[in-house]
């Protein structure tokens, strides 16, 4: 991992509440959702491209992840938390530590080997290297335009120009 | 524990993607299971992103069942002059 995802990884998120939140209860970070869905339920079976179809389309941002946005538990997933964070983006987050069938399932439906998954606009995006590059070279504030979410990032820039025009 | 190194995935990436640069670095203090890599190619050109990352997947699909983590940085040899300028 390079320089900038690892001091991401240092400021790790601390849980003003203590939670050590399971699959899918309710988020206490605010701006961060996630619900039960029925894929979350634990089956045998991988989850299916029907109900993957619906579940990355549940939110404008969907992620699946190894932990939860309180407590990742896995440093390229913690890396993702960490940048919808700076963003200020709203997302469902599925962990996929607590269903086998939902972690297969995903794999396959992108024919990507590894977690975490990012989906906006129910497109998947990439995973934290792609993830990371886009931060970085502020394709994900545009990206995020498109579906309607204006980055804090943004945000942040436009009232310091204000501020500057204001003097 | 994986039976891979970075040389071999140096050599393999530049074999098989005609890389004109490949680094592979090994975070794993050697056994193999965490390598960041940074690869330049032609055969970028025109991919977006996300094709790029496929590209190098589909190519290490093997080796990353027993590579834990895998991090890439992928460029074409115009990007990767631009990132070597900053």
């Amino acid at each position: 991992m390079n320089r900038i995802c690892q001091s991401l990884l240092r400021q790790s998120y601390r849980n003003p509440h203590g939670l050590t939140a399971g699959a899918s209860v309710s988020a206490s970070m605010p701006g961060v959702l996630s619900r039960l869905f029925a894929a979350d339920a634990v089956t045998g079976e991988a989850v299916d491209k029907a109900t993957l179809d619906k579940l990355v389309r549940t939110n404008k941002v969907v992620v699946f992840m190894k932990g939860n946005p309180q407590a990742p538990r896995c440093g390229f997933s913690n890396a993702v938390v960490q940048i919808m964070r700076m963003h200020g983006v709203q997302y469902d987050a599925h962990d996929v530590l607590q269903n086998e069938s939902l972690r297969q399932g995903v794999k396959d439906y992108t024919d990507w080997p590894t977690i975490p998954q990012v989906f906006i606009d129910g497109e998947f995006v990439g995973g934290c290297d792609i993830l990371l590059q886009m931060h970085q070279s502020g394709d994900l504030i545009e990206e995020l335009k498109k579906v309607g979410i204006v980055s804090e990032l943004l945000k942040a820039e436009e009232s310091k120009k204000e501020d500057e025009k204001a003097k | 524990m994986s039976k891979y190194n970075s040389k071999y995935l140096e050599e393999k990436l530049k074999r098989e993607l005609q890389a004109e640069y490949v680094s592979v670095t090994d975070e794993s203090d050697g056994c193999g299971g965490k390598f960041s890599a940074v690869i330049v190619t032609p055969a970028f050109n025109g991919k977006t992103l996300l094709q790029k990352h496929r590209l190098v997947n589909s190519t290490l699909a093997e080796e990353l069942k027993e590579i834990h983590a895998f991090s890439q940085k992928s460029y074409t040899p115009e990007e990767w002059e631009k990132v070597k300028a900053q």
